[in-house]
């Protein structure tokens, strides 16, 4: 298994802070842009980097996600330019964790073992992928064990304690607890229900648990850093992106945004 | 990977497994919030399936409401101008809102109601599924969330104020290319987010296991009715089966009770839009290739790098990237034979039927009509072939005189 999401979560530790991980999409709002950001999430505070993988139907996010995955396809992203992205972050940065996160078809297509393979080869450190619940395992879950890849799982407010013991099973390196039973970018779900989840999930996993969807502020993050190992923010840095559009700003001006947001987020993890 | 491509199956009709697969395709592909609800319907789908309440239910309303049995009709001057086999249509497009949508959505709501659900969502693409699922929640009196393609609800606005008279709130989808696959989209986030009191009625053979089998099982009427009624009036079973597939429910409805009878020749039509080699068109099965999309793998329209690309069809009901599994599995079995209609092509059989048996058929089973066209000459005068009129074609006759207006 690669060692970057363990070391991380080592080092949170000792400093004694949660993570923040931060989602954009690769290719978004095109390759250039896209490589900017990703190059300087580190710099600005992020400690996990989250990539999505674009793809035309993704069915269980919102329209801010969507139209990200719709720019970075109509700008010539797609799963080379997202492994190309990882290999070439991975020239400057050996340290931050890299997490690819999409819906299976993409990979489907692309073929599953050749797709773990150069994932591996190019820097990746784990997967997580929307639309294969436990019971689609054989599909890419144990290749991608097999492989040294994490699997990154989600649990949910719908997961009763059986149903997380089964989604559990095969997790590895974090769990991403959603928050809400929703998309993405939409509500944002009550503090003290996010702690009780988290509590459940701990009395049955030691890895660490990371909450996402419906958080965008630097408050909302220090809330969760009370009570969680990690933050994870998707849609409001997406936003950046799409407000950088709409106002004409450069590739370097919506870089420098969307860092600026993340650096202000990674303040509420300490 | 496609292993099961040349091996039978001892029998045709005994799929899905547990896990919801024909062969390779089929499955559970949904994301974490939904799978507790689709264990809870597959379990509930279990529970009424073979429960004399639930199904005696299913029969009265299917008999009182929907006006079934469909009659099998024999198509006499039809089968004289073609001069070749005789031409039975199952006219399924008499039922209650003209179509064979509602075999399914009484079926859904019936189980909705099992489950204590009391909010209905559904997608639509030409708009029949959403008339047939705002219908039954008017019946049932559950509120009605249908979702539906902004470039659909253009083109179909009859069946949108249809939706709209029967109580249900028509949300337009403007998401992705604004179609079917994006209403079904749409469908699925509002689901994950109403998990508690919502049930989706999917409207074809599509979708998270049970969903395929279910509406399967629903739309088999067809298909049962067919064969009690061939052989009172020809004291055989056909010889060949036809039907029109966009996500394919009419035709597993009439294909299935037939799969395990050898004789039959089974012939699944999809829409070839401007011509496969266009690459603007509607067939899964001729022109895509497997993939994972809405909960199932099956064959899907996509592109090099596994994007979704758009169908195209003149008849908005055959508009979908896709295809149910178990379409896919029956095609790499060989047991049905999936071949493609132009939309010239169905205009043509469209003409052809209002002339020659004063019925005016919906443009899907247009497309079915046009293979038989093509196949009946050919057969011997002792031949039977039953196609499944699936859906009458009032809500057609406006994009069909932007075609032919002109010409007629």
């Amino acid at each position: 298994m690669t060692r970057r999401i363990g070391n991380r979560f080592g080092k949170l530790r000792r400093e004694n802070r949660a993570g923040l991980v931060t989602y954009t999409v690769a290719g978004d709002p095109d390759p250039a842009t896209s490589r900017k950001i990703l190059g300087g999430l580190p710099e600005a505070g992020a400690d996990f980097i989250e990539l999505g993988m674009p793809f035309s139907d993704p069915m269980a996010d919102g329209p801010a996600i969507q139209l990200a995955s719709l720019r970075a396809l109509h700008n010539g992203g797609g799963m080379i330019n997202t492994l190309n992205m990882v290999r070439n972050f991975r020239t400057r940065d050996m340290d931050t964790p890299i997490i690819l996160m999409g819906y299976y078809n993409p990979i489907h297509c692309y073929g599953s073992q050749r797709f773990l393979d150069e994932a591996l080869d190019a820097g990746v450190d784990g997967l997580i992928i929307v639309d294969l619940p436990p019971e689609e395992d054989d599909e890419l879950c144990h290749p991608c064990l097999t492989s040294g890849l994490n699997w990154i799982r989600l649990t949910t407010p719908t997961s009763d304690d059986r149903r997380l013991e089964k989604v559990l099973k095969h997790s590895s390196g974090f769990v991403y607890h959603v928050s809400i039973a929703g998309i993405t970018g939409t509500r944002s779900a009550e503090l003290e229900d996010i702690e009780s989840a988290v509590q459940r999930i701990r009395r049955q996993t030691d890895l660490p648990v990371a909450v996402g969807f419906g958080i965008r502020t630097a408050e909302q993050v220090r809330a969760i850093s009370e009570i969680a190992d990690a933050a994870v923010v998707g849609s409001a840095l997406v936003n950046v992106i799409r407000e950088g559009i709409d106002s004409g700003r450069s590739g370097d001006d919506i870089a420098a945004a969307l860092h600026a947001l993340v650096r202000e987020l990674a303040s509420g993890t300490v | 990977m496609l292993d099961n491509q040349h091996t039978k199956p001892e029998s045709f009709r005994s799929g899905p497994d547990e896990a919801g697969h024909f062969g390779i395709f089929g499955g559970r592909f949904v994301a974490e919030t939904l799978m507790p609800l689709i264990l809870s319907v597959e379990e509930a789908w279990n529970a009424c399936r073979h429960d004399p309440d639930f199904l005696s239910e299913m029969e009265s309303h299917a008999r009182d409401y929907i006006g079934r049995p469909s009659p099998l009709y024999f198509a006499r001057r039809l089968t004289r101008e073609l001069g070749g086999a005789k031409i039975y249509f199952k006219r399924d497009e008499l039922n209650h809102t003209g179509s064979h949508k509602i075999n399914n959505t009484l079926g859904q709501i019936l189980l909705a109601r099992r489950m204590n659900k009391t909010r209905i969502i559904a997608e639509t693409g030409a708009g029949q599924h959403g008339v047939a699922t705002a219908t039954v929640c008017a019946l049932f009196n559950l509120p009605c969330v249908i979702y539906m393609g902004e470039t659909d609800m253009e083109r179909q606005a009859p069946n949108v104020f249809r939706m709209k008279l029967l109580g249900a709130e028509v949300i337009p989808v403007t998401s992705g290319t604004a179609t079917l696959k994006d209403a079904m989209n749409e469908a699925l986030r509002d689901w994950v987010a109403n998990v508690t009191d919502t049930f989706y009625i999917i409207g074809t053979v599509a979708g998270p296991h049970p969903y395929p089998e279910m509406v399967r099982e629903f739309q088999s009427v067809i298909g049962r009715e067919t064969r009690d009624q061939i052989m009172e009036r020809e004291g055989r079973i056909p010889d060949t089966l036809v039907a029109c597939i966009g996500g394919g429910s009419n035709a597993m409805g009439l294909f299935h009770p037939f799969l395990d009878d050898e004789s039959v020749k089974i012939f699944g039509v999809e829409a070839a839009g401007h011509g496969i080699e266009s690459g603007k068109h509607a067939a899964s099965l001729s022109g895509g290739k497997p993939g994972v999309l809405h909960g199932n793998r099956t064959y899907l329209l996509q592109n090099d790098d596994g994007q979704i690309i758009d169908a195209h069809s003149i008849s908005a009901g055959l508009d979908y990237p896709g295809i149910g599994p178990e379409h896919s599995w029956l095609h790499e079995t060989g047991r049905v034979s999936y071949v493609s209609v132009t939309d010239s092509e169905a205009l043509e059989a469209f003409r052809l039927c209002c002339r020659t048996e004063g019925i005016i058929p919906a443009l899907e089973p247009s497309h079915a009509l046009a293979h038989v066209a093509r196949i009946a000459p050919d057969m011997a005068k002792d031949r039977i072939i039953v196609m499944n009129m699936c859906g009458r074609g009032d809500k057609d006759v406006f994009a069909v005189a932007e075609v032919l207006g002109d010409i007629l």
